[in-house]
């Protein structure tokens, strides 16, 4: 077996819960046939530093809350033939995006968090990557193919999306998406 | 009203019907299902949220079947690729006037919003979204609204001012700004004129106003005013 003629599989984690991942493992029997014609390259369960050249389909969780994911969004867009939303804060910003609707959401959630609610030494943190002033769902940054909405979303939904993908097919979300 | 029969056809089929019933009237009694969200049976139409909206030969433009009477000849389309187009897109722009996030709403599987935005397969929202911030009165001691979830369907306004006839519930400001308001804009807990009858929550088709700690599933009761109607008559 040669693992040339696999599809190359992707999948990144950004502001989520890494509920879709889980739901993503949960799609059964079907997470072995698609074991068997996909060679996983990048994701929180790849220990892999950079994204890789020439992928073929990158499931990404999460909205888009701080620039390090603004980065690798785009960088990985030109290098995945197909992009797809997994799960309601990638379509949608679902929960990490409730702060949208405050003026200067970044900085009122940094304080919230570490100057209102903490006891000891509260302080902004300044070495870890700067919030973006919104939160985004994917497709308002780069352009998405497929979506799966749900929080999260049904096993059985990312198993067909993948499985038609691979089968070279185009999924339909009619009557399948399914939000909350 | 009259007992004058009109004969239509509604995507192909001959029906007839009562002179003065509406479209939607007319193709629900006969089993075809049209979306709809502000239309609920025993409350006035208003004809605000153009879900229901059909075709008719011969005329260029889309109708709301909730507020359009059937004629005599009158050919109706209830579905197409353009319809579906058109529900799609108003679906998408109620999901991004205000803040719906389902994970978190009380309303999650039980609100006919998210239900059509997945019936219709409205996978994403195409729309950037408004991210209002809207108020949130809890001051009442069980009934509650949450305007960042309220798609301005005017449902419970209708309920309380026809079927419970108090009229506590009313809009405010214009267009997308529109708010719902109890009495003169005062905090719910201090309103004079609501009877607490729970009518408003009962109609929500989302999860604006809901019974604090109640699942949705025993206070949702869509058939409320036509139930009331019915009994009035007798």
């Amino acid at each position: 077996m040669t693992t040339n003629s696999k599809a190359k599989l992707a999948t990144i984690w950004l502001s989520g819960c890494s509920g879709c991942h889980m739901s993503l493992l949960d799609i059964d029997e079907v997470l072995i046939d698609i074991a068997k014609q996909v060679q996983l390259v990048y994701g929180p369960l790849v220990d892999i530093k950079t994204f890789p050249e020439n992928v073929d389909v990158t499931l990404i969780e999460g909205a888009v809350a701080n620039r390090e994911q603004l980065e690798l969004l785009k960088y990985a867009r030109p290098r995945t033939k197909i992009l797809i939303s997994m799960g309601d804060c990638a379509v949608t910003g679902n929960v990490t995006a409730l702060r949208n609707g405050f003026a200067n959401s970044d900085e009122a959630v940094l304080r919230r968090e570490f100057i209102e609610n903490t006891d000891l030494n509260p302080q902004i943190p300044t070495d870890v990557p700067p919030l973006l002033k919104k939160v985004y769902p994917l497709h308002e940054v780069v352009k998405v193919d497929y979506f799966i909405p749900g929080c999260p979303p049904p096993a059985g939904n990312i198993a067909y999306v993948l499985t038609e993908l691979l089968a070279g097919k185009v999924p339909l979300m009619e009557n399948k998406s399914k939000y909350g | 009203m009259s007992n004058k029969k009109l004969s239509l056809k509604i995507d192909g089929r001959d029906i007839i019907a009562d002179e003065g019933k509406t479209i939607l009237e007319t193709a629900t009694k006969n089993g075809i299902e049209i979306p709809h969200l502000c239309f609920l049976e025993g409350l006035t139409n208003t004809g605000a949220c153009r879900l229901c909206l059909v075709e008719l030969k011969g005329q260029a433009r889309l109708f709301a079947s909730c507020s359009t009477p059937i004629a005599d000849g009158m050919e109706v389309v209830t579905d197409s690729p353009v319809l579906k187009e058109y529900r799609k897109n108003t679906v998408q722009l109620l999901l991004s006037e205000r803040t719906h996030i389902c994970s978190v709403c009380v309303a999650n599987k039980k609100c006919e919003l998210q239900s059509y935005a997945d019936k219709l397969g409205v996978d994403h929202v195409a729309f950037e979204r408004e991210w209002t911030h809207e108020e949130i009165d809890a001051t009442h001691p069980f009934l509650v609204i949450d305007r960042n979830r309220c798609i301005l369907c005017t449902r419970c306004i209708r309920v309380c001012d026809e079927i419970e006839g108090v009229h506590t519930l009313d809009l405010k400001l214009r267009g997308k700004d529109s708010q719902v308001i109890t009495d003169f804009d005062d905090p719910w807990g201090k309103s004079t004129s609501c009877t607490s009858c729970r009518k408003c929550a009962k109609v929500c088709p989302v999860g604006a106003i809901y019974v604090e700690g109640e699942p949705l599933s025993e206070t949702k009761d869509s058939s409320i005013a036509k139930f009331v109607l019915s009994r009035r008559k007798k």
